[in-house]
Parts: C-alpha cells; sequence; structure tokens
C-alpha cells in the first residue's frame, strides 16, 4: 500500500471530511476540514492504515488569514513505510482542538511545545503546561505578531522587565565609557 | 588458609523489588528532590524533579527548555542560507550531522535533492558519519564517567579530539563547522583528507576495541546496566523515540536503510537492534554503530568519485546559479555569475511555495525539519523535530520505579543534548 492508497482509503471512509490528497516533493497532504473530528480520524489511521509512528507535530499562524492556525501532524507506518501528513485548521476565536493523547503518547510534549509557542490549547490534554518558556511568561512567542526582539512585560519577575544582569557590568562595553582597564573591578578605587 | 568463597548478588532488576518490598507503608510522606538544572550527570541543563519514596522514584517530572533560544522564531527572520550557523547549535555534539540535515531538507523543498553531485554526497556521508561516531563516543565517555569507569571518557576523548582534526582540515572550524551549503558543500575536502580519514579509522579501531574490553563485560557496568528502564517495543513507538533508543527496544527501523539519502544506497552496513530494549542494550547498539560507521567510512574513503585529490575536478556543487554560489573568477569577469551571487547573497534562493518534511538519521535520532514556505528566500516556518526532546519526553513513564542511584545511568543510555532538545 502506498502513502497515496492509505490518503485514498481515508477519504473513502471519512468522504467529504478530508480533501483531495495533494502531492509535493513527493509527499502527500490531506486536509480535515473540521478540527472537532481529529481524534477519530488520527484513531483511524493508527488502528486501521497502520500509521503507528507519529513524527512530528507542528503549527502554523497564518496571520491574517482567517483561519488563523494550521496544526500538522505528520504519520508514518514503520511496517510499511508510508507516511501522511495531516493538516487541520483552528480559528483564533477558539483557539482550540482536541487532543490526540489517546493515540499516540508522545504527542504529549508536542501539544505542550505548541500551547507555549502559538497558544493554541487542546482540549483533554491532561497536563497542558508550558514546556521551554517559564510558567507565567505572558506571550507567545512564535506567533506572528510577536516581534523578533521580545516584548517588555509590566509583571514583575518576566520577559525584560529588567535589565539584564551584565548591563553596566565589568564586561560590558558601551560607547563613550571608560576603557576596560579601567572598568576591572580589581583596580577600581573605592575613593573615587 | 583463604578459600574461594561464593557470595550472592541478586540482578539489578531482583534488588528493586526487594527495595520496594521491604519498604514500609506507613514511613511517611514523600520527598521531592530537585535534580539540576546544573548537575553533572544531567549533561546540560536538563531539570528532573523526582518524587521519592526512600531511594525508589515514585514519580519523575522532567522540566527543559533552559537552554531554549527561539531557534525556529529566528529561522522566520533570515534566509535559507543564512540559518545554516545556527544548525551547528542544535547537537553541538554532531554539528556536522546537523548540517547535512538541514541542508538536503532545503533541497528537498528545492526539488534538488536527487540531483546532488555524487562526490558532494559521498563527502556529506562521510561527515554524518564522523559526527555519529564524535557524538557516540561523548555519550559512551559521559555515561561511563557518570557509572564510575573514568578511563573511557579518557579514551573517547582522545579520539574525539581526531575528529575535530579532521573537521578542522575540511570546514576550517572544529566546533561551529556550518560546512554544508544548501546544493552541496562550502569547499572540496582538501586532498590528504582521505589519507587523514583511514589513518584516524586505524587508530580508532584500537581505541573502540579498548573501550569494549574496559565495559562490554565489565561486571559492575553490566549489573548497573541490564534490566533497567526497559523500554518495550510498543512503548518506543509509542513515545516516538528514534535512533539507538528506538534500535535498542529492537526495532530494525534506521532512515538511512528504510528512506535512503544521499549515497547510503550505495553502502554495505548492518542495522544492529537490541533485544530487551534495557540500558546495556542500548550501550551495545551505540558501539555496534560506532563500528559500522567505520565500515561506511572505509567504503567512502575508497569509492569516492573523483578520488581523494580529485583529479578529474568532479563537482561538489549543483551546477545552478541560482542555488550555490557561482565561482569567484565568474563573478569578476562575467555579467550573469555577478548578478546570481549578488541576488544570492541579498536575497537567498527562491523556494516554491509548498511544505515538505525531512527527516535525517542523527547520531541521536531522527533530527527532521519540516519546512512551509510561501515562496522567496526566508521560511515562513521551520518546525525543528529535535530527537532529544521528543526521545526525554518517555523520562517520566521510565523511571518510577529506579532508584536514585539508577538517574545517571538512565540519563546517559538515553543519550541527549540539551541544546537540540530546547532549540
Amino acid at each position: 500500500m502506498t502513502s497515496l492508497e492509505t490518503a485514498q482509503k481515508l477519504k473513502a471512509k471519512f468522504g467529504d471530511l478530508i480533501s483531495e490528497p495533494t502531492e509535493f516533493r513527493g509527499e502527500i497532504s490531506v486536509k480535515i476540514s473540521d478540527a472537532e473530528q481529529i481524534v477519530a480520524v488520527c484513531e483511524f489511521c493508527k488502528k486501521q492504515l497502520g500509521f503507528d509512528y507519529l513524527v512530528d507535530v507542528s503549527s502554523l499562524d497564518n496571520y491574517g488569514d482567517d483561519p488563523r492556525w494550521t496544526v500538522v501532524y505528520e504519520l508514518r507506518g514503520l511496517e510499511s513505510g508510508c507516511e501522511l501528513r495531516l493538516k487541520t485548521d483552528v480559528s483564533e476565536e477558539k483557539s482550540e482542538l482536541p487532543s490526540v493523547i489517546g493515540v499516540w503518547r508522545t504527542v504529549n510534549w508536542h501539544e505542550r511545545e505548541i500551547y507555549d509557542m502559538m497558544g493554541i490549547r487542546f482540549r483533554g490534554h491532561p497536563d497542558l503546561r508550558r514546556i521551554l518558556m517559564w510558567e507565567g511568561y505572558p506571550y507567545f512567542p512564535l506567533r506572528k505578531d510577536f516581534p523578533l526582539a521580545g516584548k517588555p512585560s509590566d509583571i514583575p519577575g518576566v520577559a525584560f522587565s529588567k535589565p539584564a544582569p551584565l548591563e553596566g557590568g565589568p564586561f560590558v562595553t558601551v560607547s563613550g565609557a571608560k576603557s576596560a582597564t579601567a572598568r576591572e573591578p580589581r583596580i577600581r578605587n573605592p575613593e573615587e | 588458609m583463604a578459600t574461594v568463597q561464593d557470595i550472592e548478588v541478586p540482578d539489578s532488576a531482583a534488588r528493586h523489588a526487594l527495595a520496594v518490598d521491604e519498604l514500609p507503608d506507613a514511613v511517611g510522606d514523600k520527598m521531592v528532590l530537585n535534580m539540576g538544572p546544573s548537575h553533572p550527570a544531567t549533561h546540560g541543563v536538563l531539570r528532573i524533579l523526582l518524587e521519592l519514596d526512600g531511594e525508589v522514584i515514585t514519580k519523575a517530572d522532567p522540566d527543559v527548555g533552559y537552554l531554549h533560544r527561539g531557534d525556529e522564531k529566528i529561522a522566520e527572520n533570515m534566509t535559507y542560507t543564512q540559518f545554516i550557523p545556527y544548525t551547528d547549535r542544535l547537537d553541538y555534539l554532531a554539528p556536522l550531522a546537523n548540517n547535512v540535515a538541514y541542508a538536503l531538507a532545503v533541497e528537498k523543498a528545492l526539488g534538488i535533492h536527487d540531483k546532488l553531485p555524487p562526490r558532494c554526497q559521498y563527502i556529506r556521508v562521510m561527515c554524518a558519519e564522523l559526527a555519529r561516531i564524535s557524538a557516540h563516543l561523548l555519550g559512551l565517555g559521559a555515561f561511563a564517567m557518570d557509572v564510575g569507569a573514568v578511563t573511557v571518557f579518557l579514551l573517547t576523548f582522545t579520539e574525539r579530539e581526531k575528529i575535530y582534526n579532521l573537521a578542522e582540515a575540511a570546514s576550517g572550524a572544529r566546533l561551529t563547522t556550518t560546512y554544508t551549503r544548501i546544493g552541496g558543500v562550502m569547499r572540496d575536502i582538501p586532498p590528504n583528507w582521505c589519507d587523514q580519514v583511514r589513518q584516524f579509522l586505524k587508530e580508532f579501531a584500537v581505541a573502540l576495541a579498548e573501550v569494549e574490553v574496559l565495559l562490554t563485560r565489565n561486571r559492575i557496568w553490566v549489573d548497573r546496566l541490564r534490566d533497567l528502564a526497559i523500554i518495550s517495543k510498543e512503548m518506543a513507538i509509542d513515545y516516538g523515540l528514534s535512533g539507538p533508543n528506538l534500535r535498542g527496544s529492537g526495532i530494525e527501523w534506521d532512515l538511512r536503510k528504510n528512506q535512503p539519502y544521499l549515497c547510503y544506497k550505495d553502502l554495505q552496513f548492518d542495522i544492529p537492534t537490541g533485544s530487551v530494549g534495557d540500558c546495556y542494550d542500548r550501550y551495545l547498539v551505540r558501539m555496534e554503530e560506532m563500528r559500522q560507521s567505520m565500515r561506511i567510512l572505509e567504503q567512502c574513503v575508497n569509492k569516492i568519485p573523483g578520488g581523494a585529490e580529485n583529479k578529474s575536478k568532479e563537482p561538489v556543487n549543483v551546477a545552478d546559479g541560482k542555488i550555490t554560489l557561482p565561482p569567484k573568477q565568474g563573478v569578476m569577469t562575467k555579467m550573469e555569475e555577478l548578478i546570481h551571487q549578488f541576488m544570492l547573497v541579498t536575497e537567498g534562493m527562491n523556494v516554491p511555495p509548498g511544505e515538505v518534511y525531512f527527516g535525517h538519521e542523527n547520531p541521536k535520532g531522527e533530527l527532521g525539519f519540516y519546512i512551509c514556505s510561501k515562496g522567496g528566500g526566508v521560511p515562513y516556518r521551520l518546525k525543528i523535530r529535535s530527537p532529544s526532546f521528543i526521545n526525554l519526553s518517555i523520562l517520566g513513564e521510565l523511571m518510577p520505579g529506579a532508584m536514585v542511584s539508577d538517574v545517571p545511568v538512565i540519563l546517559g543510555s538515553i543519550d541527549f543534548v540539551m541544546g537540540e532538545s530546547d532549540r
């Protein structure tokens, strides 16, 4: 069974829910029109089509378009060697879809990462906490409207609300300041 | 008169069972122990919150992200070529392999992944295999040191040093190699490089045999590793493990064999697998992988098109002015080359709209890049599937039941690197 055949089987089972398979560089992608059905589709993929291995889950921010989010699942069958990409859109107002943790347990950290970076929530996830950023961080940094340089924050103790510890220190060069020798702490004269 | 006396030492699984059984239930509250983020056995900045019942772990909660640099965000703000140095800093124990993986992913998006010149493919395979040996050597050395065998670390680091020398000869840098370019490599290998690799292989075979003698049948080593942290086949697949951790559980899956890329089709090598899925199996798989990498390197230095000195002037870059930089001579004298050079440096190559995923068999597992392009020289989204991140997610399941002193052993056998896990 080739990857394209598995995609057609999926289409035959779920009908209009699944888009026509598209191929790019030998990879087959299908789109699921209703994100709420993702668990049923994944369940079918794993049990009937042999996609036992979830390679990766990624998220896209289609900033300026509606729906804003796309969640991308990369599936693989270790027996057959087939690969399939499932994509589903989630609107910004909702920003939520069901978790597929009941199908593959590896999705646990993937979903936490997407929540952390994009702010898409996964219903039914047992432990939806931030994973790469720290608890209490107020932003979702991979969103397209988050600037590369970061944002200041009013909340104390998080995200650039204080100067970095080295700023103004002996090893930081500021234009117009004293030379490195003069800034060396051991030769500083306390009476100056 | 002294006589030989038999003593009975139960195996580690039985020791665990005994330890758990002997704990009186009414001892009282459990203790929470914070391990890391700066702890010698966590090899970087991994933090684990351990909940202990006496010496037995009842719950483990790994906490990652201390080395998060936002590589995926950075990638969205620069051209494809500019991101290559950032891949050095993913798995910083095998930068050459990361370079190869990233270049192949972008080439797949460009549709030129099967048009690479054969010499370039061989050079890249040699880089990837040297990186594999280098990463496994560090993993093994640190692993053995955490278990108490310090000598191994000294042996493996001597050999790693030679691999750094080889990387330096090829790319000019020892750690931050940035050797590949989209559509080729930065420059051809120096004329005597293949001889240096041959020399290294000769010396490495001796060192590896020495490590083998020190560890494989060492009673302490075997006792501490065997039957510890067993990962069943189902569990390994369910948790999406990859690389030696997946193969240690007895699953014969290697992207070099199952989805051959570069010139791996033309090379002879075997895929070692474990039988039980314990720490000892993962150790054995890594040892055998290093031997297979030696086999691959041996074949590469003999078969490389153009030979070691490239007398026949085989190209190492794709001959497409819109993807790789033209020769400097042409830039100075010809109009078209000058335009290509200018456009490539300022705007980058034009990657057609679409999305691709490419997985590369890295030392730690499957390093994958998901690239979503909307056309132009900058990726719209670049997702890094880092094997260490996914391999670490199993810790919460693996650790309960083990003892505190087993933690360094389990971590060493999973063999992760935080630069890649946190990105």
